[in-house]
């Protein structure tokens, strides 16, 4: 199950970058350069997913207590934080031709580097508690805050300033875009998404062993 | 006992603790004057600067004092072996937040009443034009730095690292409240009225039942064991 999962991401990465450097046209004005759009969102729409069955998992192990609930926050943290961390990276790097700059404090920027350190301290606090009990309930509590947090932070770093190019696929009145842009960036979506579920499944299924060997 | 009464006995308890033994509350006053020094040094004597990053310094020291008083909000538990005693409280848990909560912003409330005394002093602010608003700005930010920094303070107490690790989770979950209440003091001081700063004041609000309500709801979940 978990392989075929594998192959699936690796089928649909692959034919999405075909589809990325192939299918997808040179765009005007940033030229070559606007193809990391194909990788960027995508990471960027992983990461916010990864989040929140961050949250959802929290929510359901302080209500049920299930172990595996714990083991699904615990593997979609590390895998969401990975993916925040090569979201600021891409970015950054489509940042440097396009804005000039690598990094600005524009509100986007902003609320995706708070939600990285919001994330990475999260994994501290775990790596820092022995006792598996109490470490599965303080983390549900933090990723529970944490997720009840993004907004405000949305809206205070909004009001603060912005600079980034509005949302161009989630938005009202959909898609701006050709569809010749289109296809590739969803495919990407999708095989990134696929990704996220593999790594995920992985993750969860050695912490389950790490678990049962330590017990 | 009634819910509100169990929570008035813990805060009750700590809040008698401190005047007696005054070990917080002597400490942070001390901080408190040990940090105006420290940013005349690093801003200099040039008063238009000075004027500028007000706003921003003003709140810098809230937050290091209650960084440092929020950090102790379970100390006395820990290193007397009393958690056992707090945990066999009778009823719900969360009247024991609600309590720790109170002391917590009692004694945020004292220091920093005295560093915005101290500020008006040294660095010459004129609090006529902001009164009105500012202290429920600063009311506003209070209570959501001290609703996460309680709960988290109960979940760093028995953690290994936990003077490094209660900041670092902290802080970040508090940037919306130090933006706003940054932004809106830095408004109110500049002389706008409260209906300028609404937006910043209806976001603490915000803020702040959703950090209370957390913290009720969770608390039994972080007292547990």
């Amino acid at each position: 199950m978990i392989r075929a999962l594998g192959w699936l991401a690796a089928i649909g990465l692959g034919v999405g970058l075909v589809m990325a450097f192939g299918v997808a046209p040179r765009e005007t004005t940033q030229g070559n350069v606007q193809r990391i759009m194909y990788v960027h969102p995508p990471l960027a729409w992983v990461a916010y997913v990864a989040f929140a069955v961050v949250a959802l998992a929290s929510v359901v192990y302080l209500v049920r207590r299930r172990p595996a609930a714990d083991r699904l926050a615990h593997a979609s943290a590390e895998v969401g934080v990975i993916f925040t961390g090569l979201a600021i990276a891409t970015g950054s790097i489509w940042g440097k031709p396009t804005w000039g700059t690598w990094w600005t404090w524009d509100a986007r920027l902003t609320s995706v580097a708070i939600l990285f350190v919001m994330y990475v301290g999260y994994l501290l606090l775990r790596g820092t508690i022995d006792d598996r009990d109490r470490a599965a309930r303080y983390c549900a509590v933090l990723g529970i805050v944490a997720a009840l947090d993004m907004p405000l932070v949305h809206f205070s770093v909004y009001w603060w300033r912005t600079l980034h190019q509005p949302p161009s696929l989630m938005k009202p009145g959909g898609f701006s875009g050709s569809p010749a842009i289109l296809w590739p960036l969803l495919v990407n979506l999708a095989a990134f998404t696929l990704l996220y579920a593999y790594l995920v499944a992985k993750r969860a299924r050695l912490l389950r062993a790490e678990h049962g060997a330590l017990a | 006992m009634t819910f509100a009464r169990r929570a008035a006995v813990v805060a009750w308890k700590d809040l008698l603790v401190e005047r007696r033994s005054k070990e917080t509350l002597n400490a942070l006053l001390f901080f408190s004057l040990l940090l105006l020094f420290v940013f005349q040094f690093a801003l200099g004597p040039d008063r238009e600067r000075l004027a500028g990053v007000l706003p921003g310094v003003l709140w810098l020291g809230f937050i290091l004092s209650a960084l440092l008083a929020l950090g102790r909000t379970f100390l006395l538990e820990r290193e007397h072996d009393c958690w056992e005693g707090l945990l066999l409280a009778p009823g719900d848990k969360s009247a024991i937040y609600l309590g720790k909560l109170a002391a917590n912003l009692a004694l945020m409330a004292f220091v920093e009443t005295l560093v915005l005394g101290l500020f008006v002093i040294f660095f010459d602010i004129d609090l006529g034009g902001a009164l009105p608003g500012l202290p429920l700005v600063v009311a506003l930010g209070t209570l959501g730095l001290g609703a996460v920094g309680t709960l988290f303070a109960a979940m760093t107490a028995h953690v290994r690292a936990r003077e490094v690790l209660f900041p670092v989770l902290l802080l970040p979950v508090q940037i919306p409240v130090l933006l706003a209440t940054v932004k809106a003091t830095e408004a109110l001081l500049l002389g706008e009225s409260l209906g300028a700063v609404a937006h910043w004041v209806k976001l603490l609000a915000a803020a702040d039942v959703v950090y209370v309500v957390i913290g009720l709801l969770t608390f039994d979940a972080v007292l547990e064991g």
